[in-house]
């Protein structure tokens, strides 16, 4: 089966063609090898960084930002989101500091993308 | 009355760029910001894709600010949060009020960083009830990211603009449905790897050449009309349908936000809605500059904080007394542009032109004329109003030039 894709790793948005023969991934279309890398990736696994946020306590900022290490399978996306939805920080939060470790069993962690001080005013 | 040697106006990634650079070197500089936190508009673009210019690595818009003001709290540059300046006048006095009272200080430069605001309904005119749920997508982007407020369940995007577009996976993320995005012209005005990312990963449609004629609500937004346009960017009544919606995000562009720069008597070019520049960031009023999006609209924050460094420079120089040579060369453009920065250059060091065209155009050659001669020119593949283009003009370019130099496009066949 041939796959039509847009590459989106530079502005040139090359149109590439992938399909399969004897095993081995080709392309068309493509300009340079980052297009052919990035073709294959998507019709073998598409992987894409994750950020969202999670709800915070103990400051007057309710919800802390989030970013996964590395990008998580797209097919990932969802079951992370409904596992952050349970998830509850509270102030004071680090950089980086690491939300869930090694979330869906898959080496990447979900991590807090800035830090955030405690609130002497915030009550909830 | 309180003196300083360079006031800066907004904690943005232009202006905390800027006090970084100052302060190493020794610059009394005093920072004046809004809002509540330094760091502008990148707390709440909490998406990643930030820093690959600058930091070489990808970051979210949090931890590149963060790696900001990290920096700025290190240098101890001084600064003040909450704080609203009422005038700026063309002798550099800013008078400001934040919790303990009314300031005014007396600068010898000033850094204009105040970055854009969004365009509105009112903007655009969009003809129907005046009911709840309509915002702008920064607005909603803000509630969201930073408050927790859900704008609505059941969204419709107006404009495909990069923010927009973010906003529309940001809310299918958070389990809101977003019905689709339109687009009144025949292209996207996103970067392509948003269209992607944002639209095609979820299956969100995207309507080209489509704009809402009506938003039908009593309290809260029920319904809007959606038609298709012609050439002319004028609606085609036969081809009106209505959607069920709860609320409308309109991202339908940013202007900057020049309100001081105005009262401060600063020439503003009708283009790019930014003061009018020579090569050294200085505006109309001598020692006042500009830097950022206050200057003009830029997709990527890199070049904005990269703006800031350079200001510094040249506040720097200002301030140091390095007199620039008065000579300088009007930039004129083509109807092809929308806009090109700087508006005068200086024909003594390399320039480096910024400018957005009006329409895509592919295969063509952005040449620099001067005395009806091309003087230097550069192939393009590909040219998108979406995206800012940048070209350096070399120093012994422009010393051939006189007094002025115009921007065309030309046809590479």
């Amino acid at each position: 089966m041939k796959h039509e894709l847009t590459c989106i790793v530079c502005p040139r948005g090359c149109r590439i063609q992938v399909w399969e023969e004897e095993g081995v991934h080709r392309c068309e279309g493509n300009q340079c090898i980052r297009g052919e890398v990035y073709a294959i990736q998507e019709v073998t696994e598409p992987r894409r960084m994750f950020t969202s946020t999670v709800q915070l306590n103990g400051s007057q900022l309710k919800r802390c930002p989030v970013v996964s290490s590395s990008a998580i399978k797209k097919t990932d996306v969802f079951k992370v989101v409904d596992i952050l939805e349970n998830v509850v920080l509270e102030a004071p939060v680090f950089l980086n500091q690491v939300v869930i470790k090694n979330i869906l069993e898959s080496g990447i962690d979900i991590i807090a993308s800035r830090s955030i001080k405690k609130d002497a005013e915030a009550s909830d | 009355m309180n003196k300083r040697d360079c006031v800066i106006i907004g904690g943005g990634s232009a202006g905390l760029a800027a006090a970084i650079a100052l302060k190493k070197q020794g610059i009394d500089v005093l920072l004046i910001e809004r809002e509540d936190e330094l760091g502008g508009i990148l707390n709440q673009c909490i998406h990643n894709g930030f820093g690959l210019t600058r930091f070489k690595e990808e970051l979210t818009g949090p931890s590149y600010a963060e790696r900001m003001v990290k920096a700025f709290h290190e240098l101890k540059v001084e600064y003040r949060i909450n704080a609203t300046i009422t005038h700026i006048k063309p002798d550099k006095t800013i008078h400001y009020i934040d919790e303990e009272g009314v300031h005014v200080v007396q600068a010898k430069t000033v850094l204009l960083a105040m970055g854009a605001r969004e365009r509105t309904r009112g903007n655009i005119q969009i003809p129907g009830d005046r009911p709840a749920g309509v915002f702008t997508a920064g607005v909603a982007q803000r509630y969201l990211n930073k408050d927790g407020l859900l704008v609505g369940k059941k969204v419709f995007i107006l404009g495909s603009g990069d923010i927009g577009l973010i906003m529309a996976r940001r809310l299918t993320l958070v389990k809101a449905e977003v019905v689709g995005v339109a687009e009144i012209m025949p292209y996207s005005n996103g970067l392509t790897r948003n269209l992607i990312q944002c639209l095609e990963d979820y299956s969100i449609p995207l309507y080209l050449s489509t704009t809402i004629t009506q938003i039908k609500g009593r309290q809260r937004v029920e319904a809007i009309e959606l038609s298709r346009v012609d050439e002319n960017l004028k609606p085609i009544p036969e081809t009106a349908f209505w959607l069920d919606v709860d609320a409308v995000l309109l991202s339908v562009g940013l202007i900057p936000d020049n309100q001081l720069s105005m009262m401060a008597g600063i020439e503003i070019d009708p283009r790019s809605k930014g003061p009018k520049i020579g090569a050294n960031y200085e505006t109309s009023i001598p020692g006042i500059f500009a830097s950022g999006n206050v200057l003009h609209i830029h997709d990527v924050v890199d070049f904005v904080s990269e703006e800031g460094d350079q200001a510094a420079t040249a506040i720097l120089n200002y301030l140091n007394k390095r007199e620039e040579t008065a000579e300088t060369l009007m930039l004129s453009t083509d109807q092809n542009f929308i806009y090109a920065l700087p508006h005068t250059l200086n024909p003594n060091m390399h320039n480096k032109l910024k400018y957005r065209v009006r329409r895509p155009m592919h295969d063509v050659r952005v040449c620099l004329v001067s005395k009806g001669m091309v003087v230097h020119s550069v192939k393009k593949e590909h040219l998108l109003p979406a995206e800012l283009e940048m070209m350096i003009i070399p120093q012994k370019v422009l010393a051939q030039c006189e007094n002025e130099c115009r921007l065309e496009i030309h046809d590479e066949t």
